[in-house]
C-alpha cells in the first residue's frame, strides 16, 4: 500500500473534498490500485529528457496580444449564476474574524 | 424517398439546395425521432423551439440565395460546450443550474454557418469516463445489441450521447471531445465515424476544461464525408485560445476521394496485446488488405514507449483534471452549499456535486501535484509523453499514417466494468498516446464482431495533415461497406 489513510485525509483536505470513513477506505483501495500501477513508469529511463507540458506547436511561441482592455462591462452576465450576489459582487461567508 | 432522418449529412444539405424539403421539414422529422428515442436517454437537454425557429430562418436563407455552408442542417452538442442561453452540465450535479451566458468559440462557429441545435448530449461527468456511466443523468444506451441478446451495452464514452445521437438518425451529426479518446471510442462502439484532429486545431474556448494540454473537439458523423464537411466548419483561429492555431484551415472534404496509391501506411508492433482477441487481429488485418488493394504500401513501425502511454496519461490527466475543477467551489456559479465557515462551503459544494469518478481522478491529480510526490510522478509522467512524442515524431519521417484498432474490444454491457476504475481505463489503450503527442486520428467503423457490434479501425496522421487522414479513411469506409443498424427497438 503506497498511499495509507492519513495520507488519503490530507488529499481530500488539499482537494477540498469531505468523505465518511467508508468511503476514505474504499478510496483509499482504489487510489492504491492506480497508483501502483501508474509506478510502473519509474522503470522508464528519463535522465536526459526534458518534459512536454503541451504538444501544441510552439515553432512560433505563443502567441501574446497587445496587453489593452478588449473586453468587459458585463458584471450582471457574470454574476447570474452566482448562488448569492449583490450589487454585481460576489457573496461569501466570513473569511476573517 | 427515404425518411429525412435517414438522409446523411452530405445529402440533407443536398437536398435543402435542391429544394426536395425544407429546414423545417428536416428539423421537425428530426425533432419526433429525438422525442421517440428518448429511452437512448441521449440529451440532457432538447431545444425544439430554438431548433424550429433557427430552421425558419434558414429557410428564407435558402429561399433568398443567402445560404451558408451548413444551412438548415440540425446537429447535437455535448454537454461540455457552453450554449448560451442554454442549460449547460457537463453531465455533473456541480453544473446542474448552469446556463452559461456566453457561446463556445467552436458552437459559434457552427451557428454561423447555418447548422442548427437540436439539443445538448449526455456524456460521462466532466468528460470523464469511457463508457458514458458516470454521467449525472444516468447512462446512456447504445443503439446496438449483440446478436439474440437482450442485454443493454454502453455507447462508449465519453462523448457517449453524441455517438447513440448519430447512430441512431436522431442528429445528422454531433460535436464530441476527446481527451484520450472520448470521440474514437464511442465511435467505435456505435459504428460512427469519430475524429479528434490535431491539438490546437479547434479553438478550446467555452469548453468547459477537463485536461487542458490533451482537450480537443471534434465532429461523430455517420460518414467520412459528413465528418470533413462538420470539421470544416468548426475550426478558427481564435485568439480567445492561446493554443489555437493559425494555421490555414483546408477544404477537408475536397481530400475524400483522393488516391492513396504509393502513401506508407505503419503498423505498430506494440499495438498487439498479449489476450487481444482474434477478431480484433481479423479487422486489423482486413484494414491491411484493403489500403495495399488501393496501392498503400504496409511497412511494419515500432512505438517502443506504447505501453507506457496510459499510466502516463492517468497521471497527466488528472493532474490539470485537478487543477481545472478547482473553480467549482459554489461560489460564481454551479451547486453550492451554504455554510457560515467558507471551508465547509467548498467541501460540501465538492462532495455533494462531484460523482466518484471525478473525485477519484481530482484526488489521484492531488496526490501526483503535492509535495514529495511533483517529481516522481507528475514530472516523470511529462518526461515519458516526450518520449511517446518522440516515437511518433521518429516514425512519420518514413510513414504516412499509421492504422491500428480503435479499441480492444466492442461495446461491452451496462455495468459491467463501472465497479473497476482500472479495467474501464484500460479500454483507451489504443487512443490515448494519441492525445499525448497532440496528433489528429479517425475512427472509422471497419465491420462487425461475431456478435454483430461494431468495430472500428484508427487511422493516426501528421500533425494538421487531417486531410491524408480523410483520404484513408474514405478507403476503408469504402472497403467495409459498413451498414447502419436497422432495427430500431428503441424507438418508442
Amino acid at each position: 500500500m503506497s498511499v495509507d489513510k492519513d495520507n488519503v485525509v490530507k488529499i481530500a483536505k488539499l482537494s477540498k473534498i469531505s468523505f465518511k470513513d467508508d468511503e476514505i477506505e474504499k478510496f483509499q483501495e482504489d487510489l492504491n490500485q492506480i497508483i501502483d500501477w501508474v509506478d510502473q513508469l519509474s522503470e522508464v529511463n528519463t535522465e536526459t529528457v526534458s518534459p512536454t507540458f503541451s504538444s501544441f506547436d510552439n515553432d512560433k511561441g505563443m502567441k501574446k496580444r497587445e496587453d489593452i482592455i478588449n473586453d468587459g462591462n458585463y458584471r450582471e452576465d457574470i454574476t447570474v449564476n452566482a448562488p448569492n450576489s449583490e450589487e454585481g459582487f460576489f457573496l461569501v461567508p466570513k473569511v476573517i474574524d | 424517398m427515404k425518411k429525412l432522418t435517414e438522409l446523411c449529412l452530405y445529402d440533407a444539405r443536398e437536398g435543402l439546395l435542391n429544394k426536395d424539403f425544407t429546414s423545417k421539414e428536416l428539423v421537425l422529422d428530426h425533432i419526433a425521432v429525438m422525442e421517440s428515442s428518448r429511452s437512448l436517454n441521449a440529451f440532457i437537454t432538447e431545444t425544439p423551439e430554438i431548433a424550429i425557429k433557427s430552421a425558419e430562418n434558414s429557410d428564407s436563407r435558402l429561399n433568398k440565395g443567402t445560404n451558408r455552408d451548413l444551412e438548415g442542417i440540425p446537429i447535437g452538442v455535448k454537454d461540455m460546450f457552453c450554449t448560451k442561453g442554454v442549460l449547460t452540465t457537463a453531465s455533473s450535479k456541480m453544473l446542474s443550474n448552469f446556463i452559461p451566458p456566453y457561446e463556445s468559440t467552436v458552437t459559434n462557429n457552427l451557428w454561423n454557418e447555418g447548422a442548427i441545435l437540436l439539443g445538448k448530449l449526455n456524456n460521462d461527468e466532466f468528460a470523464m469516463g469511457s463508457s458514458n456511466e458516470t454521467s449525472f443523468y444516468g447512462p446512456v444506451i447504445n443503439p446496438w445489441k449483440g446478436n439474440n441478446n437482450e442485454q443493454n451495452l454502453v455507447p462508449g464514452g465519453s462523448s457517449g450521447g453524441s455517438s447513440a445521437s448519430v447512430a441512431a438518425n436522431i442528429s445528422l451529426g454531433a460535436l464530441g471531445t476527446d481527451t484520450g479518446g472520448s470521440i474514437r471510442q464511442p465511435a467505435s462502439f456505435t459504428g460512427t465515424v469519430g475524429l479528434k484532429p490535431t491539438y490546437g486545431r479547434c479553438s478550446r474556448w467555452g469548453i468547459i476544461a477537463f485536461a487542458s494540454s490533451l482537450d480537443q473537439a471534434g465532429p461523430i458523423t455517420r460518414n467520412v464525408r459528413d465528418n470533413a464537411i462538420l470539421l470544416k466548419n468548426m475550426c478558427s483561429h481564435d485568439p480567445k485560445d492561446t493554443t489555437s492555431s493559425s494555421k490555414k484551415i483546408p477544404n477537408f472534404e475536397e481530400s475524400i476521394g483522393n488516391s492513396v496509391k504509393g502513401l506508407k501506411v505503419g503498423i505498430p508492433n506494440e499495438f498487439f496485446q498479449e489476450g487481444m482477441s482474434n477478431e480484433i487481429i481479423d479487422i486489423w488485418d482486413k484494414g491491411k488488405e484493403w489500403l495495399k488493394k488501393s496501392g498503400a504500401e504496409i511497412i511494419d513501425i515500432s512505438l517502443p514507449n506504447t505501453k507506457y502511454a496510459l499510466p502516463c496519461y492517468y497521471i497527466i490527466a488528472p493532474a490539470e483534471a485537478s487543477s481545472n475543477l478547482a473553480r467549482y467551489d459554489g461560489v460564481r456559479f454551479g451547486h453550492s452549499v451554504n455554510s457560515s465557515d467558507i471551508n465547509e462551503m467548498y467541501r460540501a459544494t465538492r462532495s455533494e456535486g462531484f460523482g466518484d469518478e471525478v473525485k477519484r481522478r481530482i484526488m489521484i491529480g492531488t496526490y501526483v501535484l503535492s509535495s514529495g510526490y511533483y517529481d516522481a510522478y507528475y514530472l516523470k509522467a511529462q518526461k515519458v509523453r516526450s518520449l511517446i512524442t518522440e516515437d511518433y515524431n521518429k516514425v512519420f519521417n518514413s510513414v504516412d499514417v499509421i492504422l491500428t484498432p480503435s479499441t480492444p474490444n466492442s461495446a461491452f454491457g451496462l455495468n459491467e466494468k463501472s465497479d473497476d476504475p482500472l479495467s474501464m481505463y484500460l479500454n483507451d489503450i489504443f487512443t490515448v498516446p494519441v492525445n499525448l503527442a497532440g496528433l489528429p486520428a479517425i475512427s472509422v467503423p471497419a465491420g462487425l464482431d461475431s456478435n454483430g457490434l461494431p468495430l472500428g479501425l484508427q487511422l493516426i496522421g501528421k500533425p494538421f495533415e487531417e486531410e491524408t487522414i480523410y483520404s484513408f479513411a474514405k478507403v476503408i469506409e469504402d472497403s467495409a461497406n459498413f451498414k447502419n443498424i436497422e432495427n430500431q427497438w428503441w424507438v418508442q
